[in-house]
């Protein structure tokens, strides 16, 4: 009795089966498609919008009212391209980018070395105060440095003052506050670099050097030949993300100086943001950051390219 | 091989040296918000504080609304979290199934990963604008809800999840939702653990997108409501620092419980 009971109950679960609501052909199309539409939404389509947007003359009253909203052409670019201020961020930025790029690099490079030199408790502990710096948020970090750099209170003029050295105007001189907003950058930054060297580091065999030490290479050495050839990747990552992190350069300066002071800490991001944001120029913001886009593109392309070049 | 334990204390101390002044910035946050106002101004300054009080703390919550900024801040973070469901689920998708279009999804998602963030804020705005989500917690988390990268991340790791367990499962009848939810995540929670503190310090850091998407007071973020402080007419450090050290505390703790997940996921971005 019971026997058949199940017999008879075994053929409507192959049927359930066959007839559940996500289908197994269906089922990698709906698990990808939420996050595929958000992702699309906001980069693919953005491009779109703003390459669009950035031929109008979209502003705060074309955006209550879209009648209004016109295509001009290729007016917001000419506009763009003859105002001074969009050369001062674009040689702003080009500035932060000679400046950060090699310093991040070398400098986080040569404390990924150092860390690594030992594996005893001591430098394992050393490394959380490199990393902490890069998970911190950047606005905290800026509001930190900029009462250090205040120029009534702050602590680096006193410590300064004790060296015998005058005051410095860290973030009210044009040129010193280009270097001070980038330092802070530079502190922030080497923190994730390092963590990528480290891993790198790791990786590598230490068969390799145990041999080079048998046939008489210093450590010097031993860093230039085997080290840094192998890390060429890790290298040429780390440089490529700093250059396009330094393109975006932004929180620093929206903080520290408001990309003051007279526009001398302005970079492009902060150009754009107080384009489209502050003086709601929507469509001319859009121009200028298509501007960015391009140039990013460019420079990321060329540095994929010469790596091509290096080791096919 | 003394020659190597000199040179080992020597770049030691020049290691303690450079932590130190990692450190010290965020000592002096925690020292100066400690600080009543007036000593604040002292000049020379003081290193520790003569008198300890935790005012400036309380001003934060009373005299100003961060409170509230912080609630905003959790829930953002929370949304994040939902983000990170869908990352999990198309990361699956990528990794274990063969369907039409899989390729060439694939490389739309990491085509995205070269969009920077300031060709995108505009039209971002501009989009949300006109579903009528600027201003609102949900507009804040939208745009960074979903990344390429941590798709890239869970489709790494679960395509190392054997298929005959899948199998196994689908000859058992169960459906691909209950085996995405009670085999492949459950499987999967070393990564999901990488990609939750990543989450977790994102949605807590975010100030570009809830600066450009929150006008209304009642919708800004920790990070929006302390980089406002810096725009006060007479500056109040301790007040400043206060507000910072609540943005950086609680990420200074997950990181010392998390530090393991963290150093794998930035290591993972980079080399793999």
């Amino acid at each position: 009795m019971t026997a058949t009971a199940a017999r008879r109950e075994a053929p409507p679960r192959r049927v359930t089966l066959r007839r559940t609501w996500l289908p197994s052909r269906l089922a990698p199309y709906a698990f990808v498609a939420p996050a595929l539409v958000c992702l699309v939404t906001f980069s693919v389509v953005s491009i779109f919008v703003a390459a669009v947007v950035s031929l109008t003359n979209l502003d705060i009253s074309g955006l209550a009212d879209f009648s209004q909203v016109r295509f001009i052409g290729l007016g917001n670019y000419q506009a763009l391209f003859g105002d001074p201020a969009f050369w001062e961020a674009l040689g702003n930025t080009a500035f932060f980018v000679i400046l950060g790029v090699p310093i991040l690099v070398i400098g986080s490079l040569s404390i990924a070395i150092g860390l690594n030199y030992s594996r005893s408790w001591v430098f394992r502990a050393l490394r959380t105060f490199y990393f902490v710096p890069a998970i911190t948020a950047i606005v905290a970090i800026s509001l930190i440095w900029g009462n250090l750099y205040n120029s009534q209170f702050g602590l680096l003029n006193w410590l300064l003052s004790l060296a015998g050295l005058g005051p410095v105007p860290w973030l009210t001189d044009p040129t010193i506050a280009k270097f001070s907003v980038a330092l802070v950058a530079i502190w922030r930054g080497s923190g994730l670099d390092t963590i990528i060297f480290l891993a790198a580091l790791q990786a590598i065999p230490p068969e390799y050097y145990e041999a080079a030490a048998i046939d008489g290479a210093r450590e010097w050495r031993q860093i230039f030949s085997i080290t840094l050839p192998l890390m060429r990747f890790a290298i040429f990552f780390v440089t490529v993300t700093a250059l396009i992190g330094w393109m975006q350069f932004f929180d620093e300066p929206y903080v520290l100086t408001q990309g003051g002071p007279v526009h001398a800490t302005t970079s492009m991001s902060l150009y754009i943001y107080q384009q489209g944001f502050r003086y709601n120029a929507f469509a001319f913001a859009s121009a200028a950051s298509i501007v960015l886009f391009a140039i990013i593109a460019v420079v990321t392309a060329a540095q994929l390219r010469s790596r091509r070049g290096d080791d096919g | 091989m003394v020659r190597r334990r000199t040179n080992g204390v020597l770049v030691g101390t020049f290691l303690a040296a450079g932590a130190l002044l990692t450190a010290f910035p965020f000592l002096w946050m925690l020292s100066t918000s400690l600080k009543p106002l007036p000593e604040s101004y002292n000049y020379p300054p003081s290193v520790l504080p003569t008198t300890i009080t935790l005012d400036s703390y309380v001003a934060l919550f009373t005299h100003f609304e961060f409170g509230r900024y912080l609630v905003n801040t959790i829930v953002v973070v929370l949304i994040g979290f939902v983000g990170m469901f869908l990352m999990a689920m198309a990361g699956y998708a990528f990794a274990k199934f063969r369907f039409r279009g899989k390729n060439a999804l694939f490389m739309l998602v990491l085509s995205t990963l070269m969009v920077p963030i300031q060709v995108t804020m505009i039209p971002t705005y501009l989009i949300l604008n006109s579903v009528k989500l600027t201003d609102t917690l949900l507009g804040i988390a939208l745009p960074t809800l979903v990344s390429a990268f941590n798709i890239f991340l869970f489709r790494q790791f679960m395509t190392t999840i054997p298929d005959e367990l899948l199998e196994a499962a689908r000859l058992d009848g169960a459906g691909e939702l209950r085996i995405l939810l009670s085999i492949v995540l459950p499987i999967s929670k070393p990564i999901l653990a990488v990609g939750g503190v990543l989450t977790f310090v994102t949605g807590w850091n975010s100030f570009l997108w809830p600066l450009i998407i929150a006008n209304d007071q009642q919708n800004y973020t920790l990070s929006v409501g302390i980089s406002l402080l810096n725009k006060q007419l007479a500056i109040n450090p301790p007040l400043q620092m206060a507000g910072a050290s609540l943005m950086v505390v609680p990420i200074v703790i997950v990181f010392v419980i998390f530090q393991r997940y963290i150093v794998q996921g930035f290591t993972m971005s980079g080399l793999r």
